[in-house]
């Protein structure tokens, strides 16, 4: 299953429950807003990186973009496009939003 | 024409609405439990899940007459059992985490840890939030 979070980890504890409740080896996709659960160097980048050793980690490229935070992505996330996001819906789904 | 017509006549799937927010602050809720009575309507296997501040969508003694034209849809979760929606999950966590126990729910609830809760989730064939 695929887990999407896309509000901000500082306004609401989405990325925090999809963490506790996503199970081990399942991909989770950080878009909108949730692309700030993605940077280093944040309160909440050691929680990501302590996940990463559970979950595949994307992000979305235009939503880093937008937000002028592209280059602060912690190392290993992987930044994929409108098309990589597709493409995991399709092989990884069913799909799960944390709002 | 014909390529878009699918056979779903008997076609079951398990579902999971995982209610993560509180009762009447946003419609989100209402909004879920609208959708499960749908999905129960068309014989889908259905289980709710309360976490986060979705435990307090259960609370005992809701009363919304104070309130300004807001619709009371407490006792809308004790009909489910009418709809034969029977699976309701409560995380043990969250529950403590706000000081509650199953004395407070309007239903019958099973109480799960968040392990048990993890593969529930991953069980599932459709997962809708709220």
């Amino acid at each position: 299953m695929l887990h999407i979070v896309v509000k901000s980890p500082f306004e609401r504890n989405a990325l925090e429950s999809c963490l506790r409740l996503a199970e081990p080896g399942s991909p989770i996709l950080l878009i909108e807003d949730g692309v700030y659960g993605a940077l280093d160097n944040t309160n909440v980048a050691p929680a990501v990186k302590s996940a990463m050793a559970d979950h595949p980690m994307y992000a979305l490229d235009a939503d880093l973009k937008a937000r002028g935070v592209a280059d602060r992505v912690i190392d290993g996330i992987e930044v994929v496009d409108y098309e990589g996001f597709v493409d995991l819906v399709v092989d990884k789904g069913p799909s799960n939003t944390w709002l | 024409m014909a390529e878009f017509e699918f056979e779903t006549e008997g076609v079951v799937k398990k579902f999971m609405f995982l209610n993560r927010k509180a009762p009447y602050g946003t419609i989100y809720a209402l909004e879920v439990l609208e959708t499960v009575l749908i999905s129960a309507a068309f014989d889908q296997e259905v289980a709710l899940a309360f976490v986060d501040d979705g435990v307090y969508q259960i609370m005992k003694g809701c009363d919304t007459a104070a309130t300004s034209g807001m619709k009371n849809f407490s006792k809308t979760y004790r009909a489910l059992e009418g709809y034969d929606v029977e699976q309701l999950f409560v995380e043990k966590e969250s529950m403590e985490a706000r000081g509650l126990t199953e004395d407070d729910f309007i239903v019958d609830v099973q109480v799960v840890p968040a392990s048990e809760m993890v593969a529930l989730i991953a069980a599932q064939d459709v997962v809708i939030s709220g």
